[in-house]
């Protein structure tokens, strides 16, 4: 059974969505991570989030992926409600699992550790959301699959299963496998940092074509600074749930307004 | 982490832009490969098909039926009699035979039954895995042998319920060991690691693909060696049924003799090595099956 969100062919046509957090809150308990959290990120705009650890970094891309579900306040993807649904009052309830799901499927996200499935070759993992979630035919998936697969440098390794691979290729993978669906909106989470270092540089080659293709907003945590300067359009830096600075590289990395930032380019810089 | 890379594999091609070149077109047409998954592999795939044939033939073929006789009075002078131990093997293992099946029926529903009850008991709604999870824990804990005798009551109370004693005995075989089956499917199900489910979401699959394609092939392989113990130890309580229903099993055969002829030693040590004839092989597979499953995962 495929369940068919929107018409397959929309899938390749669809650009890249706007990101719209308003108030949002979130707690794991006592401890809250989130708080207050204001943010429009507009459509291909490139953002980097930093910050230290236990920021709330990671949770900001899981409340978008809706890993994680929020306490209060709204998300919007492209101008749609992720967690509401407008009545015909024009108020906002709670959205159903259906209407979440629609909206999700606009959204594509990339994890720290990969996350492939290991019982699929490569090719069977970038397949399968087009062939069951997008009704996309095996034959349209697999000629896509295997042209994400090469830009990706891993077409050789299409039957390979991810025990076959390299931390670095089953990440390359897992980024072919995000795009088979072309998102709208793609959250990277720290992608690079349970990799070997010689196997970073191929997985930011592949984020730096995606992002000059432009086709899709990107949402990245990363500890990689060069790679962040020279990627983002703009910055945040994020401390104890809260955004302590905002603004392009230049502005951020080279002259923080802010003393906790300041600190904070120095630790990483130390090391 | 252990990464594994096959020789010549390094990622040294630069991701590359815009359509793909001549080599990359040849891979288009790749042919999916896809025997690298356990349940594909012919060492595990011919073993499991010919045990699972072996048990439908099993169900479909009804015992033959008759009254368990031996065919000569053996001399009272010895207390073991080696002819007269032969000569009861093939009652015996008609014996055996019904009680096999009885078996077998009774996995079957255990098998089913159990991932249901697995996954009722994982539902959000309480009002189903509450009362899911009481009647697993209760059964769990009660013994077969009085479940036994509270269905046969059952039955005889019940005036609108008839049935063969076979069937009280597969179908309480069968419920008691769905609980056990749907704490192995709980197991394995929750052995799936977090970041699968969660990569699931991220793809936003629809239920059916995410527990038919991504959770019960990853949970199974870790649920088989388990069930297998399961219906060997099913085998084992079959006999319960001879004792309580006076179904026509192995006991039944062994019991009927001694009245007979009142000579016990042969005909209950024959119906042990008619269980370690079945229950030794059977034992040995499973192993065999963990082990398999065990070196696919490594
Ligand atoms: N599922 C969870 N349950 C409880 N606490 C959590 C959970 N996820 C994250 N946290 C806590 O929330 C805080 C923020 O986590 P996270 O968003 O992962 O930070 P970062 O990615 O910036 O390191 C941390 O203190 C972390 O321990
Ligand atoms: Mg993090």
């Amino acid at each position: 059974m495929s369940v068919t969100d929107a018409d397959p062919r929309d899938v390749s046509e669809k650009g890249a969505a706007s990101v719209r957090f308003r108030s949002v809150d979130k707690a794991f308990g006592p401890l809250t991570v989130l708080e207050d959290l204001h943010l429009d990120v507009e459509p291909g705009e490139r953002v980097v989030v930093i910050g230290p650890s236990g920021s709330g970094k990671t949770t900001i891309l899981r409340v978008t992926m809706t890993l994680e579900h929020i306490d209060a306040g709204t998300i919007e993807i492209g101008g749609q409600h992720l967690y509401h649904e407008p009545t015909s009052s024009g108020q906002l309830r709670p959205a159903s699992e259906r209407h979440m799901r629609k909206v999700r499927s606009n959204i594509g996200m990339v994890f720290q550790h990969f996350n492939l499935f290991p019982h699929m070759s490569a090719i069977e993992n970038v397949m399968l959301a087009p062939v069951k979630v997008h009704g996309a035919s095996r034959d349209e998936a697999q000629h896509k699959g295997m042209e994400l697969l090469a830009k990706v440098g891993l077409s050789e390794h299409a039957n390979h299963t991810p025990g076959q691979l390299s931390g670095g290729q089953k990440q390359r993978v897992a980024i072919a496998r995000a795009l088979a669906t072309s998102p709208s909106v793609m959250l990277f989470d720290e992608v690079t940092s349970a990799l070997d270092p010689e196997l970073v540089g191929d997985v930011l080659n592949v984020l730096r074509d995606i992002a000059e293709e432009g086709r899709t907003t990107m949402m990245l945590v990363t500890h990689e600074m060069g790679f962040a300067r020279e990627i983002a359009d703009r910055i945040l830096m994020f401390d104890k749930g809260r955004i302590v600075e905002s603004g392009p590289p230049s502005q951020v990395l080279d002259d923080p307004q802010q003393e906790r930032t300041r600190a904070f380019l120095g630790a990483v810089a130390d090391h | 982490m252990a990464e594994t890379t096959t020789p010549g594999s390094g990622p040294t091609q630069p991701a590359t832009n815009g359509p793909a070149g001549p080599g990359e077109r040849a891979g288009i047409d790749l042919e999916i490969k896809q025997q690298h998954r356990w349940y594909r592999r012919s060492e595990v795939v011919v073993p499991v098909v010919l045990v699972t044939l072996g048990l439908s033939l099993l169900a479909i073929v009804p015992a033959p039926t008759g009254r368990f006789q031996s065919q000569f009075s053996p001399g009272r002078e010895v207390s073991f009699g080696w002819d007269y131990f032969f000569h009861l093997i093939p009652q015996m293992l008609r014996g055996l035979y019904t009680t096999a099946r009885a078996t077998v029926l009774g996995f079957l529903i255990a098998a089913t039954l159990g991932l249901v009850m697995a996954m009722l008991r994982r539902s959000q709604n309480r009002f189903l895995s509450l009362p899911v999870a009481f009647v697993i824990e209760f059964i769990r804990s009660t013994p077969i042998l009085v479940q036994m005798f509270f269905a046969q009551v059952l039955v005889r109370a019940v005036d609108w319920i008839s049935v063969n004693a076979i069937v009280i005995l597969f179908v309480v075989l069968g419920i008691h060991y769905a609980t056990y089956a749907s704490e192995a499917y709980r197991a394995g199900i929750n052995s799936v690691p977090k970041g699968q489910w969660e990569a699931a979401i991220a793809l936003n699959l629809d239920p059916v693909t995410k527990w038919t394609r991504i959770i019960i092939p990853q949970a199974i392989p870790n649920v088989l060696p388990t069930l297998g113990n399961y219906l060997v130890a099913a085998f084992k309580d079959a006999p319960i049924g001879d004792a309580i229903l006076s179904t026509a099993g192995v006991l039944f055969f062994a019991n009927t003799i001694r009245a007979e002829d009142f000579r016990p030693v042969e005909p209950y040590l024959l119906i042990g090595v008619g269980f370690l004839l079945v229950s030794l092989p059977a034992a040995w597979l499973v192993r065999r099956l963990e082990e398999r499953i065990e070196y696919e995962r490594d």
